[in-house]
């Protein structure tokens, strides 16, 4: 093969602009339509379980009487799925993705709140969970 | 006659993107015969249909396969819009060819990668890749998922794209003929490519229809047989001509699927052209009953739809018959005389998708 074929893609990778994005120094921005997570009010819901029965993955789990909204992030697909069959339209998508799971099993990982970039109680002092990367 | 020896290629191998297991026979350097076994990655996605409700089993059936996801979802929608006899808006129909042929783009280019890396070509397999990425990111920007999009719904889409943003996919992809010609004349023009591809796997045309080839296989043997030409689910408003090639050899199959990938561009810039204004959905009401099937074009090849509905909110049966299927016989045709270290290139070449195979 002569330089003609290839030459023209070697010059352009040589001397152009790194296609990968030097994480985490800088920050690799996502788009408005970007499916991270699901974001949960709690001001506004009802407490229906239509967003858990209807769940494909069945990551939801709603407590009628103890009034509790919960998520199994690990399970949740973010198929928006439930944002679609909410009535009082207390679910919402954020562009965030869910913080990485460093624990096996434990009730936090359930809590609805729990997406990255939020402070995580008890994780703080951990190597490689500092807030700033969080 | 040589001493022969048994082989086991895969399940898991350098070369291989997904499991599939091939006992192959030896007698000194050439493979005599070729004994698959499938069964590695069985995830039971057609029974849990019986437990899904029809309008989950749309994302359950994206997760097919991670590669023609959309088609998948697609195929699912059109299914169950068979069995409640529902139109879909014009635009919804364009829009989802404009997704299939961006999931064409993408798997292609991905295979293409593959293949220069089961022949060593390692900055080939890069570049190859790079582009693909391009394409992701349009997926991520339209869809909001980069891999599974879980944009079809049984009546229509969820999401829908702004002007400017359709317009932005064709600057994207028009940008983009000029590196993928210069990538397509590596794979056509370079003389190590070609020493590797010319004249293997040589499959005629009566046996490519014989043993039942689908898509890039069938079609690199020189029959013109492709799902998009039956007119169907808005193909009927594009111009569209099978891409055809007679070589019958894994050149032909590379030159396929890279003239695979322009067409398909020509394909979204026709449909992003003609696309009208308006909703992007019809409502569907109650539950499926009785029987439909639906055949389509994914980027491997012919892929058949078939369900079955009782008149409840679940299907009764639900049955997929995936292109790869259908190719690991004419692959089974193609070993026999070939050299052992011809062989990742020769079950490349089917563009194997064992995924969805298994379900």
């Amino acid at each position: 093969m002569g330089l003609g074929v290839m030459g023209k893609t070697v010059m352009r990778n040589l001397f152009g602009k790194p296609a990968t994005v030097m994480y985490p120094v800088v920050k690799k921005e996502f788009y408005p339509t970007t499916r991270g997570s699901i974001l949960y009010d709690e001001s506004t819901c009802n407490y229906c379980t239509l967003c858990a029965k209807r769940c494909p993955s069945q990551a939801i789990t709603v407590d009628r009487a103890e009034k509790v909204w919960r998520i199994d992030r690990k399970r949740c697909l973010t198929c928006n799925f439930c944002i679609s069959v909410c009535n009082k339209d207390s679910l919402s998508c954020v562009q965030e993705y869910a913080a990485p799971v460093v624990k096996e099993f434990d009730s936090w990982l359930f809590q609805a709140e729990r997406i990255a970039g939020e402070k995580i109680e008890g994780l703080e002092g951990q190597e490689g969970f500092s807030d700033k990367d969080a | 006659m040589g001493k022969r020896t048994v082989v086991p290629f895969g399940p898991q191998h350098p070369v291989l993107p997904e499991p599939i297991h091939l006992d192959l026979v030896l007698e000194d350097e050439k493979v005599v015969e070729a004994i698959p076994s499938i069964g590695f990655v069985h995830r039971g996605l057609e029974k849990l249909v019986e437990k899904r409700d029809y309008q989950e089993m749309a994302y359950v059936s994206e997760r097919i396969c991670g590669i023609c996801s959309f088609v998948h979802g697609h195929g699912y929608c059109e299914t169950l819009e068979g069995l409640f006899q529902v139109e879909v808006p014009d635009r919804a129909k364009f829009l989802r060819i404009m997704w299939g042929e961006l999931s064409r783009m993408h798997s292609h280019l991905l295979w293409l990668g593959l293949m220069a890396d089961a022949f060593g070509f390692e900055s080939l397999f890069m570049q190859a890749w790079r582009l693909r990425e391009k394409i992701l990111d349009i997926f991520e920007q339209t869809t909001g998922g980069r891999i599974i999009h879980s944009v079809c719904k049984v009546g229509g889409l969820w999401r829908d794209v702004p002007e400017d943003m359709l317009k932005k996919i064709v600057e994207t992809l028009e940008g983009m003929e000029g590196e993928l010609q210069e990538l397509a004349n590596v794979f056509l023009k370079d003389y190590t490519v070609q020493k590797r591809t010319q004249g293997l796997g040589k499959m005629s045309a009566e046996e490519a229809f014989e043993c039942g080839a689908m898509g890039p296989m069938l079609r690199g043997s020189g029959v013109a047989m492709d799902m998009r030409g039956l007119g169907q689910s808005g193909y009927e408003h594009l111009k569209f001509d099978p891409v055809v090639e007679q070589g019958g050899d894994c050149y032909a199959r590379t030159n396929v699927r890279i003239r695979e990938v322009f067409q398909s561009i020509d394909l979204i810039k026709q449909a992003i052209g003609l696309m009208p204004e308006g909703s992007i959905e019809n409502k569907v009401k109650g539950s499926p009953e009785g029987e439909c099937l639906v055949r389509m074009e994914q980027p491997r090849g012919q892929v058949i739809y078939y369900a079955k509905a009782n008149g409840t909110r679940h299907l009764e049966r639900f049955r997929v018959r995936t292109p790869t299927f259908a190719n690991i016989m004419p692959l089974l045709n193609m070993l026999p005389g070939c050299d052992l270290a011809d062989v990742p290139i020769l079950v490349l070449t089917i563009d194997p998708c064992i995924s969805c195979t298994e379900r």
